[in-house]
C-alpha cells in the first residue's frame, strides 16, 4: 500500500496551510457484503476547493456522500471510521444528521430543481431552519443567494416561474444558490457539471472559484482539466482506494505514485 | 354438428400452417433466401383458409334463421295465415318448428304437419350448404397459399396486415358494445322521459316510483324526481371518501416513505386483499356489525339513530375503497424522482419535511386521478347499499338518517313484477342514464388529471 498519508503530502509543498474543515480518518464504506470505500484519511481544509477525481466506480461519490451523512439514506450502507467537522465526530451519537446537512450543503450530479418556483426553490433551506423572521429578510436571502449563483440578472423578473423551466444549466445554477441560501460552511458537490455543456461548465466553474472565498467547497469530478482549473488540492481515488492526495499543482505536474500518473495522462480511466 | 365443422376449420388451418412451413424451410435448405421466415408462410396459409372459413362460418350462422324463417313464412298457405296478427304467426311458426324438432303435442293441422317437414328440409339443405361452402373455401384457400411459397413471396406483410384487421375488429368490438349500451340505455331513458317530463325527472323533490303496473293494484300515485336520490348518493359517497381518503393517503405515505421494509412488505400485500373482498361480504358487515355499532354508540350518547344509516353504508364502503386511494398514492410517491427526495434531505430537511413539502405536493395530481376514480367507483357502487342503505328517498344531507341511493332504486325497481312500458320500470334506466353520465364526467376529469401529472416529469 502506496497510500500516503495528508501530512506527509503536505510537507513535500509550500503550499499555505489553511484552517482544516473536515478530517477523515481511516473510513470503510460497505454496502452489504461490498468494501466500497477502504481506509480512507483525508483533510479538507476551510476556503479551498478540493476535488476528487478518479476512474468510474472508484468511491469518489460514495465518499463524499459520507461527509453529510447522504449514505444513511441507503437501507444496508454501512459506514465505520470517524470523520470530523470542526473537530465534532459527525457520526457521534449526539449528531442529528438533519442538522449536519444543513451545514454541510450538497449540489448533486443532475440539477434536480424542486417542482415549484424559483423563489420557493431557493427560499426552500431558509424556510426550514427558520433563518429568515420576516418576508423582507427573506426576500434578502433569496436575492443574495442567487446573486451569489450568478443566476440573479436572468430570473429576477420570474421568480414566480417554475424552477424545472430553467434550462440544465441554470437548474443547476438554482441548486447551487438553494444550497448556499442554507448558509451551510462545507458545499459538496458530486460531479456537478457532468449534465452540462461548455458554456453551462464554464460558469458554474467560475462560480465555484467565488465560492471558495466564503466555504470549504468538495467537488466530485471526472474531467482532469476541470480538477486542474478549479481545485487547490486534489484527491486521486483508485479501486476504493485514496491513492494520492495533494496540491493540485504538484498532481498534475509530478505525481509521486505511478497509477495517478497513469491516470492523469489518460492511460486508463 | 357446428362443433364438428368448426374442428374441421381448426384442423384444416392447423394442417396449412404446417405443410407451408415445411415447404417454406426445404426451400430453405435449398439455399434460397426467402422475404419471409418459414413460419410467416404457415401463418398465411391460416390467414388463407381457416380464418375465412371461419367469418364465413359466423356470418352464415347469424343469417341462416332470420332468412329460413322468411322463406317459410311465404310458403305458409295464405288462406290460414291470411287473417293472423303478427304475435299469433310467430306463435304458429314456433309450433311448426317444434313439431319439426318432433315435439308433437295434440293434432296439429296437415298445412301445419306439411310446413314442418318443408321447415326440416330447408334446414337441411342450409347445414348441407354450409359444410360444402366451408370444405370449398378451405380447400382454395390451402391450395392456393401452397402455391404462393416462394422466396420473393412476402408472407410477413400480408400476415401482419390480417393481424392488424383482426386487433382493429377487437378494439373495434370494444367501442361498439360502449355504443350499444349507452344506445340502450338513451332508447328506454327517451321513452321513460315521454311519460315524466324531463324536468321533473331532474329537478323534482319526490321519489315514490311504486306505481300500479296493471289495473286494481293498490299503489301509490308515483312521483319521479331523482334529486333525493342522488343526494343520497351523494352523502353515502362523502361518508365513504371521508374514511377513504385520510386512511388511505396517511397509509400510502407511512409504507412508502417511513415504514422498514420488512413491514412494508407484509402491509402492503394485506392492505390489497382489502380489493378483493367481494362487495357482499362487506354488505355482510355493514349490516351485521357497523349499523349495530353505530346504532347502540348514538344510544349511548342519546342521538336518534336510524336502522339503515348513510353512515353505515358510507363507513363500509369508504373501507372497501381505502386500496384504491392508497394504491395510486403509493405510485405517485414512487413516482417522485429520488434525486428530489435527496435535493431536499441534502438541504438538512427532516423526512417528515421532504414529505409535506416536496414528495406529497409532487404527488398531489396522481393522488387527485385516485381519488376520482375512487369517487366513481362510490357513487356506481351497488351491493353494499343494497344490503345496508334504506329504501325511501329522505331528501336529506344527516348521515345518521336512512338514505337510497341511485343503484339500489335501480335494483328495486327493476325486480318482481316489471312491465316495460310503465313509468316505473323505465324510470331504471333514466337513473342508469344519469349515473352514467356522472361516473363519465368524474373518469374524464380523472384521466386528464392523471395525463397531465405524467407530463410534469417526462
Amino acid at each position: 500500500m502506496t497510500m500516503l498519508q495528508p501530512d506527509e503530502a503536505e510537507t513535500e509543498t509550500e503550499a499555505p496551510t489553511a484552517e482544516l474543515k473536515m478530517t477523515a480518518r481511516d473510513v470503510d464504506v460497505f454496502y452489504g457484503t461490498n468494501h466500497a470505500i477502504k481506509s480512507i484519511s483525508v483533510d479538507i481544509p476551510d476556503k479551498t476547493v478540493t476535488a476528487f477525481i478518479g476512474p468510474s466506480g472508484c468511491g469518489k461519490t460514495t465518499f463524499l456522500r459520507c461527509l453529510n451523512r447522504m449514505n444513511d439514506t441507503i437501507r444496508n450502507c454501512r459506514v465505520t471510521g470517524e470523520i470530523r467537522l470542526d473537530g465534532e465526530d459527525i457520526y457521534g451519537r449526539d449528531i442529528d444528521p438533519v442538522q449536519l446537512r444543513a451545514r454541510v450543503g450538497m449540489v448533486f450530479q443532475k440539477p434536480n430543481p424542486f417542482p415549484k418556483s424559483i423563489y420557493d426553490n431557493v427560499a426552500y433551506g431558509p424556510r426550514i431552519h427558520g433563518l429568515a423572521g420576516t418576508r423582507a429578510e427573506l426576500d434578502e436571502i433569496v436575492e443574495r443567494a442567487l446573486t451569489r449563483a450568478a443566476l440573479w440578472q436572468e430570473v429576477r423578473d420570474r421568480l414566480d416561474a417554475p424552477g424545472t423551466g430553467l434550462s440544465g444549466g441554470q437548474q443547476q445554477r438554482l441548486c447551487i444558490a438553494r444550497a448556499i441560501a442554507t448558509a451551510p460552511e462545507v458545499l459538496l458537490m458530486d460531479e456537478p457539471c457532468s449534465a452540462l455543456d461548455l458554456i453551462a461548465t464554464a460558469q458554474i466553474e467560475e462560480l465555484i472559484d467565488e465560492l471558495r472565498e466564503s466555504y470549504s467547497v468538495v467537488i466530485v469530478t471526472h474531467s482532469m482539466q476541470q480538477a486542474a482549473r478549479v481545485s487547490q488540492k486534489t484527491a486521486f481515488f483508485h479501486l476504493g482506494v485514496l491513492v494520492e492526495y495533494g496540491e493540485t499543482s504538484r498532481m498534475f505536474t509530478n505525481p509521486s505514485d505511478q497509477r495517478t500518473q497513469d491516470y492523469i495522462t489518460g492511460r486508463f480511466g | 354438428m357446428i362443433g364438428y365443422l368448426f374442428l374441421l376449420i381448426i384442423l384444416a388451418g392447423a394442417a396449412g400452417f404446417f405443410i407451408n412451413r415445411r415447404a417454406a424451410r426445404a426451400r430453405m435448405a435449398a439455399g434460397e433466401r426467402l422475404h419471409s421466415m418459414a413460419a410467416f408462410h404457415g401463418a398465411y396459409a391460416v390467414c388463407l383458409s381457416a380464418l375465412p372459413a371461419l367469418v364465413f362460418t359466423l356470418l352464415f350462422l347469424l343469417f341462416e334463421g332470420p332468412i329460413v324463417d322468411a322463406i317459410l313464412t311465404a310458403s305458409l298457405p295464405a288462406d290460414a295465415v291470411a287473417d293472423m296478427d303478427p304475435g299469433q304467426l310467430s306463435l304458429v311458426e314456433a309450433e311448426i318448428k317444434s313439431i319439426a324438432r318432433g315435439n308433437v303435442f295434440g293434432e296439429p293441422e296437415p298445412w301445419k304437419r306439411d310446413a314442418a317437414a318443408y321447415y326440416a328440409a330447408l334446414r337441411h339443405n342450409a347445414t348441407l350448404a354450409l359444410w360444402v361452402a366451408v370444405i370449398a373455401i378451405l380447400g382454395v384457400g390451402l391450395a392456393l397459399a401452397r402455391r404462393r411459397v416462394s422466396a420473393r413471396f412476402r408472407a410477413r406483410h400480408r400476415v401482419e396486415r390480417v393481424i392488424g384487421w383482426i386487433m382493429l375488429a377487437c378494439s373495434g368490438t370494444a367501442v361498439l358494445i360502449t355504443a350499444g349500451i349507452i344506445a340502450s340505455l338513451l332508447y328506454e331513458s327517451i321513452r321513460f322521459f315521454e311519460k315524466v317530463p324531463i324536468g321533473e325527472f331532474l329537478f323534482g323533490l319526490n321519489w315514490e316510483p311504486q306505481i300500479p303496473i296493471r289495473e286494481g293494484q293498490i299503489a301509490g300515485s308515483g312521483a319521479f324526481g331523482w334529486v333525493p336520490v342522488f343526494v343520497g348518493t351523494l352523502v353515502i359517497t362523502s361518508v365513504a371518501l371521508f374514511v377513504a381518503i385520510p386512511i388511505g393517503i396517511l397509509s400510502a405515505i407511512y409504507l412508502n416513505e417511513f415504514a422498514a421494509p420488512r413491514l412494508r412488505a407484509v402491509a402492503k400485500p394485506l392492505l390489497e386483499i382489502l380489493a378483493g373482498v367481494p362487495t357482499v361480504v362487506y354488505g355482510f358487515f355493514a349490516i351485521l356489525v357497523v349499523a349495530p355499532a353505530i346504532r347502540t354508540a348514538g344510544a349511548t350518547l342519546g342521538i336518534d339513530v336510524a336502522p339503515n344509516t348513510a353512515l353505515a353504508a358510507g363507513s363500509v364502503m369508504g373501507v372497501m375503497l381505502i386500496p384504491f386511494i392508497s394504491s395510486f398514492t403509493d405510485d405517485a410517491l414512487s413516482a417522485v424522482p429520488q434525486t428530489l427526495r435527496e435535493g431536499s434531505l441534502a438541504l438538512g430537511a427532516t423526512r417528515g419535511e421532504t414529505m409535506r413539502k416536496v414528495l406529497f405536493p409532487a404527488a398531489i395530481p396522481g393522488i387527485v386521478g385516485g381519488i376520482l376514480l375512487a369517487v366513481s367507483r362510490a357513487i356506481g357502487e351497488t351491493m353494499i347499499v343494497v344490503m345496508a342503505a334504506g329504501l325511501i328517498a329522505t331528501l336529506t344531507i344527516n348521515p345518521l338518517d336512512s338514505v337510497t341511493t341511485v343503484t339500489v332504486q335501480i335494483v328495486t325497481l327493476l325486480i318482481g313484477d316489471t312491465a316495460f312500458d310503465n313509468p316505473k320500470t323505465l324510470a331504471a334506466f333514466a337513473l342508469g342514464l344519469m349515473l352514467f353520465i356522472v361516473t363519465l364526467g368524474l373518469n374524464l376529469v380523472a384521466l386528464g388529471v392523471v395525463r397531465k401529472y405524467r407530463e410534469l416529469y417526462d
